[in-house]
């Protein structure tokens, strides 16, 4: 068997603990075992990329994943039960700033191989747009979220006339220049410019939504981050970055919907608005 | 394999993996919601997979940067994710 079919297979089974996972961490019994098999897969995958994918510099992965864990480690063991959500939140963060990252290494990448060639591969560069901008949302949107919920943000909402024309302009503004990338992905600026206004988006998403839905901002980001991991995986044709991305995209917005319910929130006035006339309401 | 064919390839596992997604979690009892989130977040931290793969290559400076910083990123993403939600499990046990 060749190497990338081993690799395949050990992603297969990656894949399966992850559902395994997922699946119990919502039962009350299962769920420590659920979240130890999410590890166990996730463990499944990174061995078997080590072994397969025929890596280089292993000197600094390592560097890498000791100072990932350290810090990762750290945090989750010192912070404090009350401060729980807030550092998922900041975790979240630093998933999607991953993909962005990854997502610009790749370019980096793939010109240095293949110069202006690379603008005839649509599958490329089009996920490499996606991957910046949901990946930037997610991470400065997350960063938001994590500051409100420490107090180093304000919780209140922040509301000002035209908020959602500055929405829409930012969205419009970060595809419009992914749609540059595409046409000319040789000029590596735009990504970086796209990432940018993603970013600015991500700020203007969350800032006007107050403290106290900040568990159902990060659910949905949450589920943003997954989403971001499945665009790099079409970015880098892996298949267990879509699988586990798409995994968590789509069972993040079931678990956001859940959790707007048990709250009486609407997603969409969580998202647009109009949540303090939504409380008074049921209030009354 | 052509491009096109890989591409139908990995957009069938993509769409089958996001039905997936939306069946795997039904009902989850409010207590859950927060170490259920933390839990996906954990998982959803597989960009590390994509870090390893770019910081893996032979490659300039700038690129290996990136690979760098993605690595670390990612890996405190999935290392702190499935921490922080084992503790958080494990807390709901004692008060039971």
């Amino acid at each position: 068997m060749d190497l990338q079919s081993i690799a395949n297979l050990g992603y297969l089974i990656a894949a399966v603990f992850f559902i395994l996972g997922l699946k119990r961490m919502s039962h009350p019994k299962t769920a420590v075992q659920g979240n130890l098999f999410g590890a166990l897969g996730m463990f499944i995958a990174v061995v078997i990329t080590l072994v397969t994918q025929g890596i280089l510099n292993i000197e600094y992965i390592l560097i890498g994943i000791a100072a990932g864990t350290l810090v990762g480690t750290l945090l989750a063991l010192k912070i404090k039960m009350t401060a729980m959500p807030q550092l998922v939140g900041l975790f979240n963060g630093f998933g999607g700033i991953a993909s962005v990252l990854v997502a610009g290494a790749a370019l980096y990448l793939e010109l240095a191989a293949h110069g202006a060639a690379v603008a005839a591969d649509y599958q490329f560069t089009v996920s490499i747009a996606a991957s910046g901008i949901i990946g930037a949302v997610t991470f400065f949107g997350s960063i938001v979220a994590f500051g409100k919920l420490q107090g180093l943000v304000t919780e209140k909402p922040v509301r000002y006339p035209g908020e959602q024309v500055v929405k829409v302009l930012l969205a419009g503004g970060a595809i419009a220049v992914g749609v540059l990338i595409v046409l000319d992905p040789t000029v590596v600026l735009y990504y970086w410019i796209m990432a940018a206004i993603a970013g600015l988006l991500g700020l203007m998403l969350v800032l006007p939504i107050g403290g106290a839905d900040m568990p159902i901002v990060i659910a949905l980001l949450n589920s943003y981050s997954g989403i971001a991991a499945a665009a790099t995986g079409f970015v880098l044709n892996n298949s267990i970055l879509i699988v586990a991305g798409s995994l968590v995209g789509a069972s993040g917005i079931i678990l956001t919907r859940i959790m707007c319910k048990a709250m009486n929130r609407s997603l969409a006035n969580v998202l647009f608005g109009g949540v303090g006339a939504v409380v008074e309401t049921k209030g009354g | 394999m052509t491009d096109t064919m890989i591409f139908i390839q990995i957009l069938t596992i993509f769409v089958l993996a996001v039905f997936v997604g939306f069946e795997v979690i039904t009902k989850v009892p409010p207590i859950l919601h927060t170490p259920l989130m933390s839990g996906s977040n954990a998982i959803s931290g597989i960009t590390v997979i994509g870090a390893l793969i770019s910081l893996g290559q032979e490659a300039e400076l700038l690129a290996m940067s990136l690979g760098m910083a993605a690595l670390f990123f990612a890996t405190v993403n999935v290392v702190g994710g499935f921490v922080v939600t084992h503790r958080m499990l494990k807390k709901f046990k004692k008060k039971d």
